[in-house]
C-alpha cells in the first residue's frame, strides 16, 4: 500500500523531470547497446553484424523508450497535456468559430449559475440562523384576514408560551411597522426612520449576534426601561459612516406615545448577514430596531407576529399536535380573548420562501432547458466544422491513432471551450447576480443576499464538465468514424459521409426547435397569465397618482386631526397641476390591518366578521380613483362630534346585507358606537392583484385613530416637481416635519407583481434566446445542405428547373424540419403546460392563442432562417457548376 | 527466434530482475538482462529493451536503488542494487509464485474428471 503510494507520487514527480530522466535513459541504452555489440565482437561476429544482432535482442529502441516514459509516468496526464496543447491550436486556428462557441456557452453558463445562485440562497441554503431547522413560524386563523387575522396579542403569546412544551422561547416583533413613527432629531434636519419593534430575546433567540455592541438588555426591553435602538447596517454606514464609536452614544429620537422616552441608547449595529426586510418584508429598509415593550403593545390587540424555537428532540408535528389541544384550552380559561388562536406551524426557512418554491423551480428548469438548447446548438456548431476537419482527422488515423484516443482529443477539445464558457459565464452570472441583489423593488424575500458561493461555483464546474460531455459526444463519435480512402481524397467529404452527418444535424435541429418550442409555450402562457393579471379591475387608478408620508402633532385628538388635515389638503390642492387630494393611514397593496365590521341586525352571529380598515379624509377615495356606486363619500361634516359614518365596498355590502341596500344601515366595529354605512364602493384589490377582495372600509380620520399618514395627490404634473411645494406647506404648518419624497402608487402595484414578473421576464429571456439559437442551427443545417447538393442543384438548374422552383425545394425541407420539431415539442408543451398550471392567472395551460401564436413565431423564424440559403441556392450558376464536374 | 521460447507472463520481470539483483549484487541494465537470459537457459523471448520500464517501476515502489558508475568495460553505466524492502517484497513475491505454480502444477497433472 504504502510502496503503491509512493510509485503513484514519483510517477507524479516524473511529469516536471521529462527532459532529465529521458536524457538518462538515453545515455543508459546507449550503454547498453555498445556493451551488447563488443560482447558480440568478442564472440566472433564482424562489427556490422554485431550491431545488427544487439539491436535485434534490445528489441527496438523507440518502444523501450516508450514502454518506460509509461511506465515511470502517468500516461493519461501526458496525453491530456497533449491534447490540451493540441485543443489550444485548433481553437486558435479558426478564432471566429472558437469565439461563437464559447460565447454562446457563456451566456447559457452564466444564466444557469445566475439561476442556481438565486434558487441556492431562497430555496436550498439553510437561513443564516443559529440551528435555522428548529424555528418555527407561527399562523393563526389559517392564515386568512390578512395581518390583523394572522398576528397575536401580547396576552395570548404569554399564555402560550407558560403551558407549551415544545418551545424553547417564542420571540416576536411588530408586523405592521409603522404604528409608531421615529423621527431623527438634534442632527440637522428630521429624518424618519423605518423602524420594526422585536422582543428583547428575537436577536438572541435567532443567533444573531451584534457585529458592534451588544443586545438589549432585559432592562432596556420592558417599558418604563431605558430606551435602546439597535442600528441596521445599512443605516449605520448610512447615517454614521460606518462610525463604530457610535455605539453607547446617544440619539434623539421622537415619538408617539413616549413610545421611546429621552435619549436613546445605540446599543449596537447589527451585522449587514441579517436583513430583515428581505426575509420578513421584502422591499422594507429597516433603519433601527427597537425594543417591543410588552406592556405597551398589551392593549393593541393582535399585533404581534411570533417565531419559536423547538426544544431539542421535539418535531414540528408534535408541536402542531401540543398547540391544537393547548390554545382552544387557554381560550376556554380566558373569556376575554378574540378568538382561540388556533396555530399553523411551518418551518421558518418554508414560511419565507415556501410560496416561491414552484416559482423557482419552474425558473430552474427554464433555465436548464436553455443549456440543453445551447448544447444541442455547440454540438451542431463542431458537427458544421468537423466536416472542415475531416481531413485532419483522417491524417492522425492514419498515422496510427485509434478511434478512442480522437475520441479524446476532441472531448478535451470541449471540455477546453466549456471550461472557457464557464469562465466567462460566471463573469455573466456574477453580474447578474450583482444586479439583482442590489435592486429593492422586488417582492422575492433573500434576494438581497443573493451571491456567488463556494456552491455555485461548484454548480458551474459540474455544468462545464455536463456540458462538455453532452455537446462533445456526438459529434466526436460521428467525426471519429471517417472513410479513410474517401476523406484523404482531394474532394473532401463524399456523399454518403455528408448525408449521414446532416441527418445527425438534422436531427439535433428537430430536437432544438422542439425545446425551443417548450420554452416559447411556457413564456407565452407566463405573459400571457402576466397581462391577465394587469388588466386586473384594481378598484382604483394607480397612473397619475402618488403618496407621501406625512407627519401630523394631533395628540391623538380627532377634532385637532381634523383641522390640520383640511388645511393642509386645502393649500395642496391649490398648488397649480394637482387634481385630487387626500389622506390615508394605509394603501392598498401595501399595508393593511383589519377590525371588524358587524351589521347590527348580525350581532348575534358568533363569527368572524373582520374587515381590512382605513382610516380616510375626505377625497382620498377620489384621488385614489375609487368609484363610488351608491351613496356618498366621507365629508368634512363627519366630526369628532357627529355619528361615526362609514363608506364600505361591495365584497362588505354583500357579506353583511345580502340582497339589501346597506345605505344607512348600522354597523358595529369602525368606531366605538354604531357607524352609519353612507356610500358603497368598489371593490379593490388590497392584498393581492389576484386574490378578490375581502371586505373593506373606509373611516373617516376624525372618528377613528390612523396607523400613520399618506398624503395622496393625483396629478398630470411630474410627480418630483410637487416634491419641493408640498414639504414647504408641511413644515409650514409643523416645522419638525422629517424630509420625505412622494413615490407613485404605481410602484405599490409594481411591487404586488414583481415576482410574477421577474419569472415572466426571466423565462421570456431564455425563450427568446432559444429561439435565436434554434434559427442560427436551422440556418447552419440547411446551409450545409444547400453547399453539399449545389452540384445536383446545378444540374437541375441546367435541365430546366426554375430558380423559384429550387427556392420551394430548399424551404420546404426547412419547413419539414420545424413542423418535425414543433410537432415533439409542442406535445411536450402541452404535458409541461399542465405542470406551471398553479402559476397561471386567468390563463388555461391550454390557450390556443399561445399554442398558436408559438407555432407562427417557430415557422416565421424557421422560414427566415431557410429563406437566407434558398437565396443562395437559387442563384447557383448552371454554368459554373457543369464546368466543374 | 524459434517457437519454443516463453512468452513472459505479466509481471514475472519484475521478480527476476529483483531475484539475480537479490542473488549478483549490482548490476547495470545490460547484465540484468543477460544474466537472466543465461539463468533461463536462453528460454525467454526477452526483448532486452523492456527491461527498463521493469527497472524504473522497481525504482519508483522504493525496491531497487540505482547509482552511475563505471562499468568492466570503463564505460559510464547505470548500477541498480536491491534495497532491504526489495528483498522483503521478494520474499513474499516468491512464495506467492511458488504456491501459484505448485497449484498449476497439481490442476495439470490431474487426471482427467477427477473430482466428479
Amino acid at each position: 500500500m504504502i510502496d503503491t503510494l509512493r510509485q503513484t507520487w514519483n510517477r507524479f514527480l516524473a511529469l516536471f523531470r521529462r527532459a532529465s530522466l529521458d536524457a538518462d535513459l538515453d545515455a543508459e541504452i546507449a550503454g547498453h547497446l555498445e556493451e551488447a555489440i563488443e560482447d558480440n565482437v568478442r564472440a566472433g561476429m564482424t562489427p556490422e553484424e554485431a550491431r545488427r544482432q544487439a539491436l535485434i535482442r534490445f528489441g527496438g529502441v523507440t518502444q523501450a523508450v516508450e514502454t518506460q516514459r509509461d511506465a515511470r509516468g502517468l500516461p493519461f496526464l501526458d496525453t491530456l497535456r497533449q491534447d490540451a496543447r493540441y485543443a489550444v491550436r485548433a481553437m486558435r486556428r479558426d478564432p471566429a468559430f472558437s469565439a461563437v462557441v464559447v460565447l454562446v456557452l457563456a451566456l447559457g453558463i452564466g444564466a444557469n449559475v445566475a439561476v442556481f445562485s438565486v434558487v441556492n440562497t431562497i430555496l436550498l441554503r439553510p437561513l443564516a440562523f443559529r440551528d435555522p431547522g428548529r424555528l418555527v413560524w407561527f399562523t393563526t386563523n389559517e392564515g386568512k384576514g390578512g395581518l390583523s387575522g394572522t398576528t397575536y396579542t401580547v396576552a395570548a403569546l404569554e399564555e402560550f408560551e407558560r403551558h407549551n412544551r415544545s418551545f424553547q422561547e417564542v420571540a416576536t416583533f411588530q408586523p405592521f411597522y409603522n404604528s409608531v413613527e421615529y423621527k431623527l432629531t438634534g442632527r440637522g434636519e428630521p429624518v424618519s426612520l423605518e423602524a420594526v419593534e422585536v422582543s428583547g430575546n428575537f436577536f438572541p433567540m435567532l443567533g444573531v449576534e451584534p457585529l458592534i455592541g451588544r443586545q438589549f438588555t432585559t432592562d432596556e426591553s420592558r417599558k418604563g426601561g431605558p430606551p435602546a435602538v439597535l442600528l441596521s447596517y445599512p443605516f449605520w454606514q448610512r447615517q454614521f459612516g460606518g462610525d463604530p464609536a457610535i455605539v453607547g452614544r446617544t440619539l434623539t429620537i421622537q415619538t408617539p406615545f413616549k413610545y421611546l422616552p429621552g435619549p436613546v441608547t445605540i446599543a449596537g449595529v447589527i451585522p449587514p448577514s441579517f436583513d430583515f426586510g428581505s426575509m420578513f418584508a421584502p422591499g422594507k429598509n429597516v433603519d433601527i430596531f427597537v425594543p417591543a415593550y410588552m406592556d405597551f403593545w398589551r392593549t393593541w390587540g393582535n399585533t404581534l407576529a411570533a417565531i419559536g424555537r423547538l426544544k431539542p428532540g421535539v418535531s414540528l408535528a408534535q408541536a402542531q399536535a401540543e398547540s391544537n389541544v393547548l390554545f382552544p384550552q387557554l381560550r376556554a380559561q380566558h373569556k376575554d380573548w378574540y378568538e382561540d388562536y388556533k396555530s399553523t406551524y411551518s418551518l421558518l426557512q418554508d414560511h419565507v420562501s415556501g410560496k416561491l418554491r414552484r416559482t423557482l423551480f419552474v425558473l430552474w428548469c427554464a433555465v436548464g432547458l436553455l443549456l440543453l438548447i445551447v448544447c444541442i446548438n455547440v454540438s451542431n456548431l463542431l458537427l458544421a466544422r468537423g466536416m472542415s476537419r475531416g481531413k485532419e482527422l483522417a491524417m492522425r488515423t492514419a498515422l496510427g491513432a485509434g478511434r478512442g484516443r480522437l475520441i479524446r482529443q476532441l472531448l478535451t477539445e470541449s471540455l477546453l471551450l466549456s471550461g472557457i464558457g464557464a469562465t466567462l459565464g460566471l463573469a455573466v452570472a456574477w453580474a447578474l447576480t450583482f444586479a439583482l441583489a442590489r435592486q429593492n423593488q422586488m417582492a422575492l424575500p433573500l434576494l438581497s443576499t443573493v451571491r456567488l458561493d463556494a456552491a455555485a461555483l461548484a454548480w458551474t464546474a459540474v455544468i462545464a464538465i455536463a456540458v462538455a460531455a453532452i455537446f462533445g459526444l456526438a459529434p466526436a463519435l460521428r467525426m471519429s468514424v471517417g472513410n479513410l480512402h474517401e476523406l484523404l481524397k482531394d474532394g473532401g467529404a463524399g456523399m454518403s459521409q455528408g448525408r449521414r452527418h446532416e441527418r445527425l444535424r438534422s436531427a439535433l435541429v428537430v430536437a432544438e426547435i422542439a425545446l425551443a418550442c417548450v420554452l416559447l409555450v411556457g413564456s407565452g402562457l407566463l405573459l400571457r397569465s402576466f397581462l391577465r393579471l394587469l388588466d386586473v379591475d384594481l378598484g382604483f387608478q394607480p397612473a397619475h397618482v402618488a403618496a407621501m408620508k406625512i407627519e401630523i402633532n394631533d395628540n391623538d385628538n380627532g377634532a385637532r386631526r381634523g383641522v390640520l388635515i383640511k388645511q393642509i389638503l386645502d393649500r395642496v390642492r391649490a398648488l397649480p397641476g394637482v387634481e385630487a387630494v387626500g389622506t390615508t393611514d394605509m394603501l392598498p397593496l401595501d399595508r393593511n390591518r383589519s377590525w371588524a365590521l358587524i351589521a347590527k341586525e348580525n350581532l348575534n352571529d358568533k363569527r368572524d366578521h373582520p374587515a381590512f380598515a382605513y382610516v380616510v379624509s375626505p377625497g382620498y377615495l377620489e384621488a385614489m380613483g375609487m368609484r363610488l356606486r351608491r351613496g356618498s363619500d366621507i365629508s368634512w361634516r363627519d366630526r369628532v362630534d357627529t355619528q361615526c359614518s362609514v363608506v364600505i365596498n361591495e365584497a362588505g355590502a354583500r357579506r353583511e346585507w345580502p340582497g339589501q341596500d346597506p345605505i344607512g344601515r348600522l354597523a358595529y366595529g369602525p368606531c366605538r358606537d354604531a357607524a352609519r354605512v353612507i356610500g358603497v364602493i368598489s371593490d379593490v384589490r388590497e392584498s393581492s392583484l389576484e386574490d378578490r377582495a375581502n371586505t373593506q372600509m373606509y373611516v373617516p380620520m376624525t372618528q377613528a385613530d390612523p396607523e400613520g399618514m399618506e398624503l395622496v395627490v393625483r396629478t398630470r404634473l411630474a410627480i418630483a416637481t410637487l416634491d419641493p411645494p408640498v414639504l414647504s406647506i408641511l413644515r409650514q404648518l409643523n416645522a419638525s416635519q422629517p424630509r420625505t419624497q412622494f413615490r407613485p402608487v404605481q410602484t405599490v402595484v409594481d411591487h404586488a407583481v414583481s415576482p410574477r414578473r421577474f419569472l415572466m421576464m426571466l423565462v421570456t429571456a431564455f425563450a427568446f434566446f432559444g429561439l435565436l439559437l434554434a434559427s442560427l442551427g436551422i440556418y447552419g443545417v440547411i446551409s450545409y445542405s444547400v453547399t453539399r447538393r449545389s452540384q445536383e442543384i446545378g444540374i437541375r438548374m441546367a435541365l430546366g428547373a426554375s430558380a423559384a422552383r429550387v427556392q420551394m425545394g430548399i424551404v420546404s425541407q426547412t419547413l419539414r424540419l420545424t413542423l418535425i420539431g414543433i410537432a415533439c415539442g409542442g406535445a411536450a408543451s402541452f404535458a409541461i403546460a399542465r405542470a406551471i398550471r398553479s402559476l397561471l392567472y386567468g390563463t388555461q395551460p391550454t390557450d390556443p392563442l399561445v399554442f398558436a401564436g408559438v407555432l407562427l413565431v417557430l415557422a416565421a423564424v424557421a422560414l427566415l432562417a431557410g429563406h437566407i440559403p434558398a437565396r443562395r441556392a437559387s442563384h447557383i450558376d448552371p454554368m459554373t457548376v457543369l464546368r466543374g464536374l | 527466434m524459434s517457437k519454443e521460447r516463453l512468452e513472459l507472463l505479466q509481471g514475472t520481470l519484475d521478480l527476476m530482475v529483483l531475484q539475480t539483483l537479490a542473488g549478483m549484487g549490482q548490476l547495470h541494465g545490460y547484465g540484468i538482462a543477460r544474466r537472466i537470459e543465461q539463468a533461463s537457459g536462453n528460454q525467454v523471448l526477452l526483448n532486452q529493451g523492456t527491461i527498463y520500464a521493469s527497472l524504473v517501476r522497481l525504482q519508483q515502489r522504493g525496491w531497487i536503488a540505482a547509482e552511475w558508475g563505471v562499468s568492466d568495460n570503463n564505460r559510464k553505466a547505470r548500477f541498480y542494487a536491491i534495497t532491504p524492502r526489495g528483498r522483503k517484497q521478494l520474499a513474499e513475491d516468491a512464495a506467492n509464485w511458488r504456491r501459484l505454480s505448485d497449484l498449476m502444477n497439481r490442476m495439470l497433472t490431474a487426471p482427467e474428471g477427477a473430482g466428479q
